[in-house]
């Protein structure tokens, strides 16, 4: 049974997939809060960053394209392993107490769940501008859009929490992923935690910076 | 019905006996193979690795066990080792060494060409079981490693930490699975033996028990093969798994199969001792660990000062004292019955003065603890565990506890019991440690049995034998059935007052006391009087809930029960007979003045073969001369 | 000490089950968890109630035969150890104890705290042996293993077949056990040949089974009796990944629960 469809029938095959769809997404996280924070150095830099994103059609479609098969490759596997995993134990125990599971590995599911409904939230936020609570949107002005959006204290706080959910998603997801290849070996372990870590609390702490100074007023 | 116990040993040297014996027998053509379906009662070590191999050579094969699966036999729980002549550390063994060590372990009780074979083919055991995976020990260089191990002055025995028995079990076990995918095996899990079919004199089928529906099933084939294990539970605390029992050799023994040696059984000497009456079994501390420990008690009667408060004067190393050359690897009946005398004394150590110390301190100092450590850091982590006391600081505290039986079913070289077609491998079977096993054989027997010797010789049988087409349909098959139906019907009629286990407990102790480690004419008159008396009040007062047609666990016991409560009275009766003491059997009346057994081998240089007439008659004894053309008869000394 | 119980009571297959409250009266820290049940089950015996089922057999932690969740926690709160191993010193006068059987939809519970783990036998069934017949094996010594392999091979060979890690999983995956015996082999020449097929035609059948997939919680490998490491669900992971890669497609008959 080891057809590529057989392989992603499996269990094992589908937490592959996963983890290089995810490791995908955390490339992309990783460059897109290093551009973000652009913001701190003011409108222009932004927005040429922005231009500069957008100049050449070809290569803004592809990204788009993978990074959107990535997100879709990722959420079924995701999706389909929550629900087997939910009817592996029909009947619940009365009790059960973790012994070694980390806060943030069961905070998969609902972290990831989260993740998307922001993801989804957040094209039609920042990259459609469907939707402009409070503000006018602008194709070219990506800075004011960024400010004048997180004045708006809801919004700002819905990004902040789905950068903590973020935290949470990658602080187990990157370690997750050696798990998942294969890279488990006991002189590395404790450099994959911390890396695991300190990657997630980068990322998200950069992210987080954005919308929490736009609201404490630093940026405007 | 009269028994007949011809051995059927082919002549010729002793060296050569087996191999021209292979080429006597006669073989099944592979296309007939698969006609012939066998019947194979245990997935342990022997039956385990027989049902697996039969697969292989073609036969359809039905493997039954009590367990929820075949991988849980208690071939598992084996902890030291496995012997094989290979003589890899160069240090003295060959095949001749390892037969005469056996033979004369065994106290000249057991028959010269079957431990001879058992010898030969040990070192084909190491090689199938590495190239099966089984991870045994090894050297730096990749080689195999080797320890020794009680009763012998080579190093000659096989591990894997102190798993060696769940490594090789789970290597047949893995084999077995194989030939179950392959369709060859079909496995019965969960299924108890309740009885034999036995059909026109030849063995045709058996009767289980769905332990889960509890169905009253038969099942047929060509041939029946028992590998059902010792009888070590009939003394209730031993260090035999919960389930371990008699029933299956038992009922064969009531359909005619002659029972051999039943009294020979074996007390190993580094247990850790009873805690209180809720003790429902003993653990064994695996006997390696007298190749580094002490053993020791106070030299002064109650003593009851700490370990570490007694200086080394007031010591008694009294292995070491009696046994100079052996010192703490004399072999287990000599260790385990000084440990009792110096309880006796009343120089025992521990709660209830039933202890000896096995002190560690010495290999601590001169090897370092974590030399200890990885050597028996496992082991020392069980004992914490049970006894919480710590044995790096500690001296641990050991007592004798059953643990094997040498006796069972009689068999000819071919494996064969009296019964045509039933043949009995393993512990089950009576055949290779004569009055005493050598430590880690068990493990060589049962897998040689299986691996080797079965898949020969039941081909010559089937080969040599018309089968007429037998079914349940059968009157005799109905019959039994009717048997076994009246029986758990009986069981559950009682309704009385008493629970299974408090009767399983008192007929223990009744055995322990007069047939345990030493024995005498008095004690044993004793017990055959009281156990009748007991067997009634549990016919009578037994309390048995629930039905029979659900998972009923009292009721598996009380089936057990039943038949070890019948067969304790044929084990006291041959230990009353047998008037000498060998091995495992020491008779207080027969012994030298220093307290060594006393052979009688102008009288007793026989096996001792029992055979069934009745409920109410008494059993008949039979004998297999036993003749020593190539060793001759000495006495057992570890001086 | 006086403890007590509330216990899964579940009169055979299918049929409906609860939680039963037994008093357990001076119990012996000596006594092992087994042994407090035993005692309870002669008092039930005696008022005439249907003992508590349960299953064990060796009582020295090898043949994995025990099992239960001892107030949420597979086999109990002593680590490395299966429940008959525990020991009621791990426990305080006025200790109140949930005892339940291992839960998953492939262990059916068949009495009281006995499930049904034939589940695992058939894993092991769709490749966990080496493929030789008795005979062909050549002499021991024509194979080198290096130690550090053979130690290895040895720790994941461990396993007892228990299903603690079924049962502690969040996901009621058979991963640990699974990983173990494809580890086991996986780690020896001698289990080179067929390394590749094995960990395809195990992981296949440990879906077929129903079990739940790995999420890398980690909780197995707490709840192991023998400690066996998350290592080897990361190794299984690495066969199984290259085997699919490289291994031609074959038709496995795997064995259907
Ligand atoms: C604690 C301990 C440690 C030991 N250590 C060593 C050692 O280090 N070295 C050594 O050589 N030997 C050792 N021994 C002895 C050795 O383990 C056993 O003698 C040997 O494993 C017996 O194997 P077997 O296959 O004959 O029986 P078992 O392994 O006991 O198998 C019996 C089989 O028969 C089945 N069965 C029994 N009754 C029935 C029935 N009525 N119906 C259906 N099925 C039934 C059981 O389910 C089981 O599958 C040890 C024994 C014990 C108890
Ligand atoms: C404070 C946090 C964030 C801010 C301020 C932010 C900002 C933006 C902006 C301004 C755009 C539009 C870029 C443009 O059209 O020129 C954008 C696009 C995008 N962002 Fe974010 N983002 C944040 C967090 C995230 C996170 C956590 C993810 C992923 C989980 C994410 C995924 C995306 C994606 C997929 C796009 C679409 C890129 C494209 O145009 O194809 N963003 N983001
Ligand atoms: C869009 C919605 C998302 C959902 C529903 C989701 C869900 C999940 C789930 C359930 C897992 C499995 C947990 C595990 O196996 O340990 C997972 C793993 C992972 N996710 Fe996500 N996730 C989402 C988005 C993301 C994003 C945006 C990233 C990166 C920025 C990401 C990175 C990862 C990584 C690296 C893993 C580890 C894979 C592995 O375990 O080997 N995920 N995700
Ligand atoms: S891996 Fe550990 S918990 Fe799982 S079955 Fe094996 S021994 Fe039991
Ligand atoms: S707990 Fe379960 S999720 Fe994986 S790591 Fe262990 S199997
Ligand atoms: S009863 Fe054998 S492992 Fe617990």
């Amino acid at each position: 049974m080891s057809t590529p469809l057989g392989f992603a029938r499996s269990t094992v095959g589908r937490k592959v997939i996963m983890a290089l769809t995810g490791l995908l997404l955390v490339g992309f996280v990783t460059g897109h809060v290093a551009g973000n924070l652009l913001v701190f150095k003011g409108p222009g830099m932004l927005n040429a960053y922005g231009a500069l994103l957008k100049s050449s059609a070809v290569v803004l479609w592809t990204v788009r394209l993978v990074m959107l098969t990535a997100v879709g490759l990722h959420v079924w596997a995701a999706l389909t392993l929550i629900r087997l995993n939910q009817v592996s134990r029909p009947v619940a125990y009365t009790k059960q107490v973790p012994q070694a599971s980390t806060l943030a590995a069961r905070l998969m599911r609902a972290g990831g769940i989260l993740l998307l409904v922001f993801i989804v939230f957040h094209l039609l936020h920042f990259t459609t501008g469907t939707i402009h609570p409070g503000y006018t949107f602008s194709e070219t002005d990506v800075y004011s859009n960024v400010v004048s959006s997180f004045q708006v204290p809801w919004v700002a706080l819905f990004y902040i929490l789905a950068m903590v959910a973020l935290l949470a998603h990658l602080s187990h997801g990157i370690w997750s992923f050696f798990q998942t290849m294969g890279w488990n070996h006991p002189r590395f372990n404790t450099a994959r935690r911390v890396f695991a870590t300190v990657l997630a609390l980068i990322v998200s702490l950069g992210f987080i910076a954005i919308p929490s100074a736009i609201l404490g007023g630093m940026l405007r | 019905m009269s028994i007949n116990l011809k051995p059927n040993v082919p002549d010729g040297p002793l060296a050569q006996k087996w191999d021209r014996h292979k080429f006597d027998l006669k073989l099944v053509n592979p296309a007939n193979k698969r006609k012939h379906t066998i019947i194979m009662v245990g997935s342990g070590l022997a039956g385990g690795s027989a049902a697996a191999t039969l697969g292989e050579l073609g036969y359809n094969v039905h493997c039954f066990c009590y367990q929820d699966s075949p991988r849980r036999a208690h071939s598992i729980a084996a902890q030291g080792g496995i012997n094989a002549a290979k003589n890899y550390p160069n240090d003295g063994d060959s095949i001749w060494r390892l037969f005469y060590d056996t033979v004369k372990g065994g106290d000249f009780r057991s028959r010269e060409a079957n431990v001879y074979r058992l010898a030969q083919v040990s070192v084909n055991i190491i090689d199938q079981c590495v190239a099966q995976g089984v991870p045994f020990a090894r050297e730096y260089g990749g080689l195999l490693a080797n320890r020794s191990f009680g009763g012998a002055q080579v190093s000659r025995t096989f591990y894997a930490r102190g798993q060696t028995g769940q490594q090789l079990l789970l290597g047949a076990y893995s084999a077995l699975e194989r030939q179950i995918a392959a369709g060859k095996v079909t496995m019965h899990s969960r299924s108890e033996m309740l009885d034999l079919i036995v059909i026109d004199g030849q063995a045709r089928g058996i009767v289980t028990r769905d332990m889960v529906t509890g169905k009253i099933e038969t099942w047929f084939g060509d041939a029946v093969v028992l590998g059902t294990g010792g009888y070590g539970n009939v003394f209730y605390l031993s260090t035999n798994a919960k389930g371990c029992n008699v029933t299956a050799a038992y009922r064969a023994y009531k359909r005619g199969a002659a029972f051999a040696n039943p009294c020979f059984t074996q007390i190993h000497p580094t247990c850790i001792p009873v805690a209180g009456d809720h003790q429902s079994k003993l653990t064994l501390m695996s006997e390696s660990l007298r190749n580094d420990g002490r053993v020791w008690v106070p030299k002064k009667k109650g003593d009851t000062r700490a370990p570490g408060a007694i200086p080394e004067a007031e010591r008694d190393y009294y292995l070491e004292r009696k046994y100079p050359s052996f010192g703490n690897l004399a072999p287990r009946d000599i260790s385990s019955r000084s440990a009792k005398e110096v309880c006796d004394e009343g120089r025992g150590v521990g709660p209830g003065g039933r202890g000896v110390y096995l002190d560690f301190a010495d290999a601590i100092s001169r090897l370092g603890e974590d030399t200890i450590r990885e050597r028996y850091g496992n082991l020392f982590e069980m004992y914490e565990r049970i006894t919480d006391e710590n044995p790096y600081k500690v001296p641990m505290r050991i007592y004798p506890a059953v643990h094997y039986t040498m006796g069972g079913l009689w068999v000819d070289y071919n494996l064969m019991g009296t019964i045509d077609g039933l043949f009995v491998i393993g512990e089950a079977n009576f055949s290779d440690h004569g009055a005493n096993r050598l430590g880690a054989s068990a493990l060589m027997q049962g897998l040689a049995d299986g691996y080797f010797v079965l898949p020969y010789t039941i081909g010559n049988y089937i080969a040599t034998r018309k089968f007429a087409t037998v079914d349940g349909t059968h009157p005799e098959a109905r019959a039994v059935v009717g048997q076994v139906g009246d029986r758990i019907a009986r069981l559950l009629a009682v309704q009385g007052t008493r629970t299974v286990d408090s009767f399983h407990r008192e007929l223990g102790l009744l055995l322990w006391e007069h047939c345990g480690m030493a024995r005498n004419a008095e004690g044993l008159r004793a017990a055959l009087a009281r156990i009748p008396e007991l067997r009634a009040e549990f016919w009578r007062d037994v309390k048995v809930l629930g039905t029979g047609e659900e998972l009923n666990q009292s009721l598996e016991k009380a089936g057990r029960v039943a038949d070890y409560m019948e067969f304790a009275e044929l084990m006291c009766r041959d230990a009353l007979e047998r008037e000498e003491s060998c091995g495992g059997h020491f008779r207080t009346e027969y012994q030298t003045p220093d307290g060594e057994a006393k052979r009688d081998d102008a009288r007793f240089a026989h096996v001792a073969a029992w055979e069934y007439t009745g409920d109410d008659t008494p059993p008949v004894r039979h004998v297999e001369p036993l003749h020593y053309e190539n060793i001759e008869l000495a006495t057992r000394s570890y001086k | 000490m006086n403890l007590t119980l509330h216990v899964w009571r579940q009169p055979g297959a299918g049929a409906p089950g609860r939680l039963v409250r037994y008093e357990a009266r001076d119990v012996s820290p000596d006594m092992s968890f087994l042994e407090m049940l035993d005692v309870v089950n002669e008092g039930l015996i005696g008022k005439g109630e249907a003992p508590i089922a349960f299953d064990h057999d060796c009582r020295e932690g090898i043949c994995g035969s025990c099992g239960v969740m001892i107030n949420g926690v597979a086999h109990g709160p002593m680590a490395g150890t299966a429940t008959c191993q525990l020991h009621m010193r791990s426990f305080k006068d006025g200790d109140e104890i949930v005892i339940e059987p291992w839960r998953a939809r492939a262990f059916p519970v068949l009495r009281d705290l006995i499930v049904d783990r034939s589940p695992l036998d058939r894993i092991i069934q769709a490749g966990g042996y080496i493929s030789i017949a008795t005979g062909n094996a050549p002499d021991a010594h024509t194979i080198l293993v290096p130690k550090e392999d053979a130690e290895s091979a040895m720790d994941a060979a461990q396993c007892i077949g228990c299903g603690a890690c079924v049962a502690a999983c969040p996901n009621a995956s058979a991963m640990l056990f699974t990983a173990a015996k494809v580890s086991h082999l996986g780690l020896l020449p001698q289990g080179q040949p067929e390394r590749d097929r094995r960990a395809v035609r195990m992981v296949t059948q440990m879906d077929l089974e129903g079990f739940g997939g790995c999420t890398n919680y980690g909780e197995c490998t707490a709840a192991c009796p023998k400690g066996i490491s998350l290592e080897t669900i990361a190794r299984m992971n690495r066969d199984y990944r290259v085997a699919s890669l490289r291994a031609r497609p074959e038709s496995t008959a795997a064995a259907g629960p």
